[in-house]
Order: structure tokens, then sequence, then C-alpha cells
């Protein structure tokens, strides 16, 4: 986006001296109304989750190295309980369930939506912050109380043992009747607060980029990323309260004597079922159409080309969240619909593959013929298209309801969602985080260790998760901590690569602490020409309060600028 | 920036988008009768059919007019875990002319000291032919009390509609199961 926002800062510099004045450190951090700063609250938590996060899978990883049971008794006395083998395997259940909702709810989301949305949407729809900054602080600390409540559920009975052993999707019975105890209260009510903190947010992005655009920024000139969080903000905002209804009818059920899934009382289980999917497929898409912004900001900034098809590319998340809320009963092919029903779900589910592919081959015709640098975060966004594409192969496959049928609650469920989530989601948040964090803190990242940090990462995760392709294939069952020998040597395999995963996560840690000791001064717009967005016109880090001129967009200047990129018209 | 009238657009805009949020919440908890209603309508999951005197009237007519097409029925009688009654089938297996009415009988044993009421719960398997399973007389459309010791019989009075012979998915099958569970009322009504 060609603007005239350059003049502005310098104009700020002699006019308005407080532009950068910043409160005290409390105030600052605690009492914060600044997007930039939450976001960066954002970020820091949504890091500090998925160690924990990671950590659990690291658990989990390990005590499947072999077959039988190894670790987990030796867990249930150091959280202070009696180690039998029932105690054993609810451990495992509470750490299936931890992992899920740490890695979804506190650790994507808030870094996705909280972290680089905040941060970015408002420069780079040329705004001075969000439409609500005081309501973005509460969004914040709802989500952190969220998550200090589930870490409180893993103290005290869940029913077994300590926590709450649901899964992340807490399906009744299990969760009602199967789990006496205050630990999936705790559980429950941390989804009610990060919920609430999530669509909270929802309305103040879809506020915020309805009216807050810098004047000329059309809908239809808006940056991708800004695209993309609008359309997962409209999701969070219709998904969110479904799922806020169903676990509060979970929560009367445990608690008060209410019998929405409870066929005693005339309840169905299988409604709860329903409810959550009809939330849990939607917030898949929430997971990663961020991420989809963000990869198409970076192939277009490093092919230095405008992003192929933009209108094409907007519409096609449009539609993968609309066609999002008529495919939730693919996750429930096997509790008894009738083929009709399968087949409505199966042929919906395929369709999203459209959208979806229109967005893969945009990504490549980006590239095609543009003068690309492979810079970190471009490297990453190649291995974010690559992985993504294998995880969504698989989801075709998965979305047949015969095909299902064999594969159901496999590890080769497991594979697809974590190629499409932990390797295709979290590869776009690195390559979010090497692009803009030299603009966020201003100092500059090792490019070296970036790039190994990757190599490093793709490894790890490829031979973490390509392996339960077989062994799901082979009939393995997730969520249990035990299995036959036959399965041992894909399974040692992934623990491995975990190993090498986790070796890749000491690699960013030490990148970051080596940008905050070592790292260059960053420049302004240190990507050079291809980064054409608003937030290129500011300084890295941007002053404390921008945009107090508004830029102007100039279509013009526009048209003039697709003409230079484009080398037909050179 | 901070404009009077940007701050009253945000303000409207949250108001407006609060309210699809509540809405959705809402549609939730509407998602409850809903999903009922949809069960007892289209025999979704194997819910069977109420059926009128009137109705039945209608299919035994068809039943007469010499289609003749038999189908197998099995009953099935379960109670709820630590529910202190015997409960079982009179009958276990019966074949039935499709359109004719039948009566399926089962009984129930109050094995303890003193009074339980209970409610069933019942579907049909295979559940595409809940729509056609019709129950014009059933112990399970009320609460029934046993007192302590006291065996009943309870009949089910029913017949399948002769349309189950023009749905695609459901004329080929040979046998229905109808299954029963009783479990205890909250607070006995009587």
């Amino acid at each position: 986006m060609a603007t005239t926002a350059d003049t502005f800062q310098a104009h700020t510099e002699e006019h308005h001296h407080d532009a950068d004045h910043k409160p005290a450190f409390f105030a600052r951090w605690f009492m914060s109304t600044n997007h930039k700063d939450i976001g960066t609250l954002y970020l820091i938590f949504a890091i500090f989750a998925g160690i924990v996060g990671g950590g659990i899978s690291g658990i989990m990883r390990f005590e499947l190295k072999e077959p039988g049971i190894q670790y987990l008794g030796w867990w249930v006395e150091f959280m202070g309980g009696e180690a039998g083998f029932d105690q054993a395997l609810h451990l495992w259940n509470v750490l299936i369930t931890a992992h899920g909702l740490i890695m979804v709810f506190f650790m994507v989301m808030p870094a996705m939506i909280g972290g680089f949305a905040n941060w970015f949407v408002p420069l780079m729809i040329g705004a001075p912050d969000m439409a609500f900054p005081r309501m973005n602080n509460v969004s914040f600390w709802l989500t952190f109380a969220g998550f200090i409540s589930l870490m409180m559920s893993a103290f005290v009975p869940g029913g077994t043992g300590m926590g709450a052993g649901i899964g992340w999707t807490a399906y009744a019975p299990l969760s009602t009747s199967g789990s006496p105890g205050p630990a999936v209260d705790f559980a429950i009510f941390a989804l009610h607060l990060a919920g609430a903190g999530s669509i909270l947010g929802a309305i103040n992005f879809i506020t915020t980029i309805f009216n807050m655009r810098a004047p000329g920024m059309t809908l239809h000139k808006m940056p991708l990323f800004v695209w993309s969080v609008l359309v997962t903000a409209f999701l969070l905002l219709l998904a969110l309260p479904v799922l806020a209804a169903a676990i509060t009818m979970l929560l009367t059920d445990r608690n008060f004597g209410t019998t929405f899934f409870d066929p005693m009382g005339g309840g169905d289980p299988l409604l709860y079922q329903h409810l959550f999917w009809f939330f849990g497929h939607p917030e898949v898409y929430i997971m990663v159409l961020p991420g989809f912004g963000m990869i198409s900001q970076i192939i277009a900034t490093f092919s230095r080309k405008p992003v192929f098809g933009y209108l094409g590319m907007a519409y096609a998340m449009v539609a993968i969240g609309v066609v999002g809320f008529v495919v939730w009963a693919h996750h429930m092919y096997t509790v008894g619909l009738s083929v009709n029903v399968k087949m409505y779900f199966t042929a919906a589910t395929m369709v999203i593959a459209v959208p979806t592919g229109i967005k893969i081959f945009s990504w490549i015709a980006t590239m095609w013929g543009g003068s690309i640098s492979f810079k970190s975060p471009m490297v990453w966004a190649l291995g974010f298209i690559f992985l993504f594409t294998v995880g969504g192969v698989t989801g075709v496959v998965l979305a047949n309801g015969g095909v299902d049928d064999n594969l159901h609650d496999t590890y080769y469920v497991v594979a697809h969602f974590h190629y499409v989530l932990s390797l295709g989601a979290v590869t776009a948040l690195f390559a979010g985080f090497y692009y803009w964090f030299p603009k966020m803190s201003g100092r500059m990242h090792s490019e070296f260790l970036a790039h190994l940090h990757f190599w490093v990462f793709f490894v790890g995760v490829n031979l973490i998760f390509f392996p339960m392709h077989f062994l799901g294939m082979d009939g393995m069952p997730r969520r249990i901590p035990d299995y036959t020998p036959a399965f041992e040597f894909w399974n040692s395999i992934a623990t491995h690569g975990y190993e090498i995963m986790a070796l890749s996560m000491l690699i960013f840690f030490a990148n970051i602490i080596y940008s905050f000791v070592a790292g260059k001064k960053a420049p302004a717009n240190y990507w050079g020409e291809g980064a054409t967005t608003l937030e290129w016109t500011l300084s890295s880090p941007p002053p404390y309060h921008q945009f107090e001129t508004l830029p102007i967009i100039d279509d013009g200047e526009e048209v003039h600028r697709h003409g230079n990129a484009s080398p037909s018209q050179a | 920036m901070a404009t009077a009238s940007l701050h009253q657009k945000n303000r409207r805009f949250a108001i407006l988008f609060a309210g699809v949020a509540l809405g959705m919440l809402g549609l939730g908890y509407a998602a409850v009768p809903l999903y009922q209603m949809f069960c007892s309508v289209t025999g979704f999951g194997g819910t069977t059919q109420r059926a009128t005197q009137g109705d039945a009237d209608l299919a035994a007519q068809f039943a007469k007019s010499g289609a003749g097409h038999t189908i197998s029925v099995r009953f099935d009688a379960n109670v709820e875990r630590n529910m202190p009654w015997d409960f079982k089938p009179v009958q276990v297996k019966d074949t039935v002319t499709i359109g004719q009415r039948d009566i399926a009988v089962f009984t129930a044993r109050n094995n303890s000291d003193k009074p339980i009421t209970g409610t069933a719960t019942f579907n049909v398997e295979p559940e595409q032919t809940g729509a056609y399973f019709n129950k014009i007389q059933c112990f399970c459309f009320t609460e029934q009390t046993l007192q302590p010791g006291q065996e009943v019989r309870m009949p089910v009075l029913y017949y399948i509609d002769p349309a189950i012979l023009n749905d695609e998915n459901a004329k080929d099958v040979e046998q229905i199961t109808l299954s029963y569970t009783f479990h205890e009322a909250e607070d006995p009504a009587s």
C-alpha cells in the first residue's frame, strides 16, 4: 500500500513530544490500553503457554517411546497421588486434555489473534489503536485468568486422580457423570474465561477493521492479513458462543441436576458432540486463517510482487469460513449417522479443498516470475505451504465417511491435525515471528539462526508426525498410553523427532536472546521494496502512538506501483 | 481521529456484534428443543414415532389390501445401572405383517423394598427405520411406579408404517430391534 504516511513521522517528532511517552512499568504492562503492548503481552503469554504445552507433549512422547507404562506412575507420585494403574491412565487423560486445550486456546489463538493481529491490524489499516483499547486489555487478562484456572484444575480431584481427564473435546458423559470432583469445573471455567476474552477480542477487531481504516483504504485494498483477521473474528463471534452454551450445559448437568446430555432425564449425549463440533470445526479455521494471511504478506514481500489473485485470496478465506460452519459432523462419522447424512458431510467437507486450493495455487503463482529472496520468513512460509498441503491431503482422505470408519480416532487423525496445526499454524507463527520480530523489537534477529531453526524444526516435526500416518493405518488408537510392541519402531522414531524439534526450540530462544543482546538496530523497512504495507512506513519499533495524522491511501500511486511491479509492462 | 462520531459508530458496532454473540449463545440453547423436535419428526437416530388410532387404521387397510410383506422385530429391555428392577420382554422376537397392528409385552418387577418410579427411554436399530416405527400405546409414554415386590406386564401397541417399503435406505431391512432402558425418575411423580 503506497502511502503518504512517511511525512507524518517527522511531523510527530517536531510537534508532539509526547507521541513516544510511555507510562511507568506497572501501568504500562498491567493496565495497558496500547495495542502494541497488549500484542507483546499476548506473544509472551503464548510463548510461555507453548513451553508448558510442549513440555506436556514431551512427557507423552517419552511415555510412548516404548510399549508399556514407563513414566506415568512416577508423574502421578510427583503430583502427590498414589500410583495405581487407573491413576496412571487418568494422568494420561489429563495430559492429552491439557496439551490440547493449552495449545489451542492459550498458544495458537493468543499468538495469532491476540499477538500478531493486535500488533499489526491497526498498523496495516493506518489506525492509531484498536477501537476499544480498554476492552483489549480485558480480553488479555481474561485469557490469562483462563490459563490460571486450567492450571489449577491439575491440582484438584477429577475423578480417578488429580486433574481434568476429559480430552479437549470434553465429551459427555465422561465430562459429566464420569468425572466427579472440581477439576473438570475448573477446566470448563477456563474455557469460559478464554472464550469470553476471545469474543470481546472478535468484537474489537470487527469494529476496528470496519470503522477505523485510514481514508482511502477500502475493504478491497486491505492487506490480506487484515482480511484473514476479519474472517477469523466473525468465526469467533459465531462459533464461540455455541461452545459457551454447550459447556454451560455441561456445568449445569454436573452441578445443578439438569439433564441436557443425560438420557435418564430425556437428554442426549450426542447433542453435546453436535454443539461442540459446530464450534470445533470453525475453531480449526480460526487457528489457521490468520496464518494464511501472514503467509500471503510474506510470500508477496519476498517475491517482490503483489499477491496473485488478491480478490480470490480474500474471498477464498470468506468461503472457507462460511463452508466451515456446515461440515461439523465429519468429526462424528462413527456415532451412527445415516448414509445420507454421511454423504452430505463428506461432500461438503471436500468442497473446502477448493478455496484452500485456490490459496495454495495463488501463493505459488505469486512466486512465479517473482524476484525471490530466501530470507528466513520466506523459508518458513514455504515450509508452511508444503506442510499444510500434506495435512490438507490427509484431510481429504479423512473427509470420506467410509474411510473414516476405519481411521476414526487412530494416529492417522493425530498426524492429520498436527500437520495442519502444529506444523501448519505453528510454522506460520514462526514465519510471522521472523517477519515482524525486528519491527516489534527494533532489533534484527540472526538470519543464520532463523534458517537453522527452520531446518532443525522441519526435520524434527516431520519425524514426529509422518510416522503417525503409518501407525494410524495399522490401527494404533489415539489417547492410549500403551500399545502392542508391533508399533514400537515408528513410535521411537517419533520420540527422536521430538528431541530434534525440542533442540530447534533452543535455537529459537537463542536467537531471541542474541537479537536483544547483540542484534543490529532494525531500520523502518528492513525487507526492502517488497514490503509495501503500512507498518513498514513506521520506525522499528513503531512510536508508542502512531498515525495521529492519518495516512492517506493514494489511489493513483497504487496503480502506478502495480504498473512498475509487473515485468510485462516494464 | 477520536471524534465523537467515530466513538458513536464504534459503540453501535460493539452493541450490534455483542448482540450477534448473545444470539448465537441463545441459538446454542435453542438447539436443545430443536434437536429433540428434529429427532422426533424425522426419526433421526432411531427415534420412534407416535401414531393415533386413525393412522393405525389407515395402515391396517394397507396390510389387508394384500401386500403382505413381513418384517421381524426383536425386543430388548435394559435397566439403568443400580436400578433394582427386573425388566425383560415376554417374547424375544416377533414376525409382523407390515401395516398390521401388533402387541409386544414386557414384564417389570421391583426387587427393592420401596416404591420406585421409572421412565423408559427407547429407540430402534437400524436407525433409519425409526421414522416408520409407530407406537399407538406404550408404557414409555408415561412414568411407571412399582410397589415393593410388585410385578406388572407392560404392553406396547405398535405397527410398522407401510411407507417403509418406499424408502431406498430402509426397504431392505429384515429385522428391527426395539430397545428400552428404564431409568429411575429423579423425583417420583406419584
